[in-house]
């Protein structure tokens, strides 16, 4: 603390951003604030609360809180309600602000204008930051700030939040008010509006818009223009393929070199601190429990920040609201928000991105519906247990000279996550939330060029979320699945591998009568537990189990494939494969799905939900195969 | 569904008319309109309203989804706004002379 810190008066170190969605309120925000802004929950829902700092011209340091967008105080969503409590005072461990900024779209003012006539109702100092402004005059449309403060007796001020010193005549503003502000004022005058003061609300906008307006200016030509393309029935869908197969070859393709640097790392790293330490708990703990266990979690960063660039891109370049319109029937069908079908692409990729990218979707019953389906997509950790069993028991021919029989069968179980993932959907629509129906009702903002440093910003953010968990919650769980699979260690002598003496280990035999009515042997019980941690562990664990120690990567895949093969009847290996489908074998994923649904119960439903499916899936499917004599 | 405008009455649902179909509103909500229960309507119309839809308003449909011709993008003063044809019926609509 500085002594102009103490200095400053006490009144105005908080105020919060209130706005129309896509107004560019939090453009402003990350204007004022810069980089120093924190991210968190508030408690109890998935709404994100963005708070930040900066200091006044004339020295005050002002928090700043960064509130959902909404048209009016009548909260219809969590996000809309935080933002209602928070303006009047009622939200709990958040202060009220001492004065509020409501951001206007200067291309857009007639909407704001309902929301700034509720504000004042309300009675908290008050300042209307008319944003985008260069837009507007580029457009030809001429707003006479003075009469409209006039007319709305409140301070107004222009602001461009992307462009340097765009902010400043609202700090200036800032400054003038907290002067003016006596140290108590009166709130308490709003209440929720009923259609006929929203009608009424509408008439006295439009009396302010004839005052202030002097030149109404041209429509936004480039946002019809484009929108003749891409929001056509059919090309517009064409192009939002395109879109999406460039999204996702970039997320796969391009993140592979990072995520290979980010293993070795890890693996070197692992190595290092292996010839440092003695042989012993301390050693594994920290190689495979720790280093291990946080490297395989951070390998998907690169993937995360990818994709998180694409759909910041999208978003701000107003794509995201045409892509919800164009998907919204075909995903409505099963029961999905249009906005739906980024995340669950993204979980191709791995269910972490794909959770976290249902922030993109504002109601929560849909946003909770699309994170209880996406581990059902077929993610790329599925794929080394998908590969090792189909290389041992599906022979390598081709169907009519044509369709590789592997190919197919990979085929058939990503067909099968996808089909399922819509059935769950649709029943979780009709059973959970029957009978409540969302109205798809959504604003489609003009075109705007994203501005670099905003998007930064947002992948930076996002960044920072996703290594804060692996570096928690994630870590946490894979410690204690490493101590299950060491602890205790072999006794002196022991003939079986290591693991078969360890808690995984008992865990394993306890389990195996459990399992075995879906064709499952104790060796599978046992690779299970560890294949908590991620699902491709469990194809190391199945070596371990086996005793195969031909090194890893292709050596270990083709002789554990032989072995396997040897082994097991293709029954259990069909049963196996049903079981991944659906079984909730990653601790990663509960862990992000307990912290964007901020409950314990989510991520409880889901893991019980999928291990009944993974159940039944592999109890029909060994039975099925079993009685057609394969 | 016929959505040519040469069949258009006086007034009719939002919901019900083509692309192309250029109008200004009558009426937001009402009694009861096809295919919302009663219950849901009060609250419809107040969405309906805050986002934008207003009697006298001009309204424009500019874009039709491909399935069903579902959901349609009306262009309103100076916004954009998609929603669903169902949604739309609560809004009454006649020509623009």
């Amino acid at each position: 603390m500085t002594a102009l810190d103490t200095a400053a008066p006490h009144a105005f170190a908080r105020i919060a951003l209130v706005g129309n969605p896509n107004c560019g309120k939090t453009a402003l925000f990350n204007a004022l604030t810069g980089s120093r802004q924190k991210v968190a929950n508030y408690p109890g829902v998935t709404v994100e609360r963005k708070l930040g700092n900066f200091v006044t011209p004339a020295g005050r340091r002002v928090q700043v809180l960064d509130l959902p967008g909404t048209y009016s105080l009548r909260a219809r969503s969590p996000d809309e309600a935080i933002t209602r409590d928070v303006v009047l005072g009622r939200q709990a461990e958040e202060p009220a602000p001492d004065a509020i900024v409501c951001v206007a779209d200067a291309t857009n003012l007639r909407q704001v204008l309902r929301l700034v006539l509720e504000l004042k109702q309300v009675g908290r100092p008050l300042i209307l930051a008319v944003n985008m402004f260069d837009i507007a005059r580029h457009r030809g449309l001429e707003i006479d700030l003075e009469a409209l403060s006039q007319a709305l007796a409140i301070p107004v001020v222009a602001s461009i939040a992307v462009r340097k010193g765009g902010t400043e005549a609202l700090l200036r503003r800032i400054d003038t008010l907290a002067d003016a502000t006596p140290s108590v004022v009166e709130t308490g005058g709003w209440t929720e509006p009923s259609a006929t003061e929203i009608r009424r609300a509408h008439r006295e906008a439009d009396r302010i818009l004839k005052l202030v307006v002097r030149a109404t200016g041209r429509p936004a030509i480039w946002t019809a223009r484009l929108d003749r393309v891409l929001l056509h029935p059919v090309a517009g869908i064409v192009i939002l393929l395109a879109v999406l197969f460039l999204m996702f070859q970039a997320v796969f393709s391009w993140a592979t070199p990072a995520m290979d640097t980010i293993k070795d790392g890890f693996t070197w790293l692992g190595a290092a601190v292996g010839d440092v330490l003695p042989p012993g708990m301390l050693r594994s703990l920290l190689a495979d429990g720790v280093i291990a266990g946080v490297g395989s979690v951070l390998v998907f960063l690169p993937q995360i920040l990818i994709l998180f660039l694409f759909i910041i891109l999208l978003e701000d370049f107003g794509y995201m609201a045409r892509a919800a319109f164009l998907m919204d029937r075909i995903m409505g069908g099963a029961g999905l928000h249009g906005r739906a079908f980024i995340p669950l692409l993204s979980s191709f990729a791995c269910a972490i991105p794909g959770v976290m990218a249902t922030r993109v979707i504002e109601n929560r019953r849909d946003r909770l519906t699309t994170i209880l389906v996406a581990p059902l997509m077929t993610c790329s950790a599925r794929i080394p247990v998908y590969t090792l069993i189909i290389s041992a028991f599906v022979p390598r021919t081709t169907l009519g000279g044509v369709v590789d029989l592997q190919g197919l069968v990979m085929f058939g179980l990503y067909a099968t996550g996808i089909v399922s993932a819509l059935l769950i959907a649709f029943i979780l629509k009709r059973v959970l939330w029957r009978g409540e129906t969302e109205p798809f009702l959504l604003e489609l903002p003009n075109y705007k060029l994203p501005d670099p440093k905003n998007v930064l910003l947002g992948v930076v953010q996002r960044g920072r979320i996703f290594v804060r968990r692996a570096g928690t919650i994630i870590l946490a769980m894979m410690i204690l699945i490493w101590f299950l699979s060491s602890v205790p260690g072999a006794p002196a002598g022991a003939t079986e591998p290591a693991i078969n003496y360890s808690i995984a280990g008992q865990i394993g035999h306890w389990m195996a009568p459990l399992l075995a009515p879906i064709g499952f042997n104790w060796q599978i019980a046992i690779a299970l537990v560890p294949g908590l941690a991620a699902r491709e562990v469990a194809v190391a664990a199945l070596g371990t189990v086996y005793a195969v120690s031909a090194g890893d990567g292709e050596a270990l895949r083709s002789t554990l494939a032989s072995t396997l093969a040897a082994h097991w009847s293709l029954p259990t290996a069909c049963a196996l494969l049903a079981w991944y489908i659906f079984a909730p074998q990653c601790a990663s994923t509960l862990g992000v799905v307990r912290r964007e649904t901020n409950s314990l119960r989510w991520p409880a439903f889901l893991f019980v939900y999928m291990i009944a499916l993974a159940y039944a899936a592999a109890f029909a499917t060994f039975h099925v195969t079993t009685a057609l004599g394969l | 569904m016929p959505f040519e405008s040469a069949t258009i009455p006086a007034s009719a649902h939002l919901g019900s008319l083509g692309k192309g179909f250029r109008g200004r509103i009558v009426r937001v909500g009402g009694a009861s309109v096809p295919g919302i229960p009663d219950v849901d309507l009060a609250e419809l119309e107040r969405r309906l309203l805050e986002i934008g839809f207003i009697e006298d308003a001009v309204v424009e449909i500019v874009h039709e989804g491909l399935v069903g011709r579902d959901p349609i993008a009306i262009r309103i003063n100076e916004m954009t706004v998609a929603l669903r044809r169902r949604e739309a019926n609560a809004i009454l609509v006649e020509p623009a002379g």
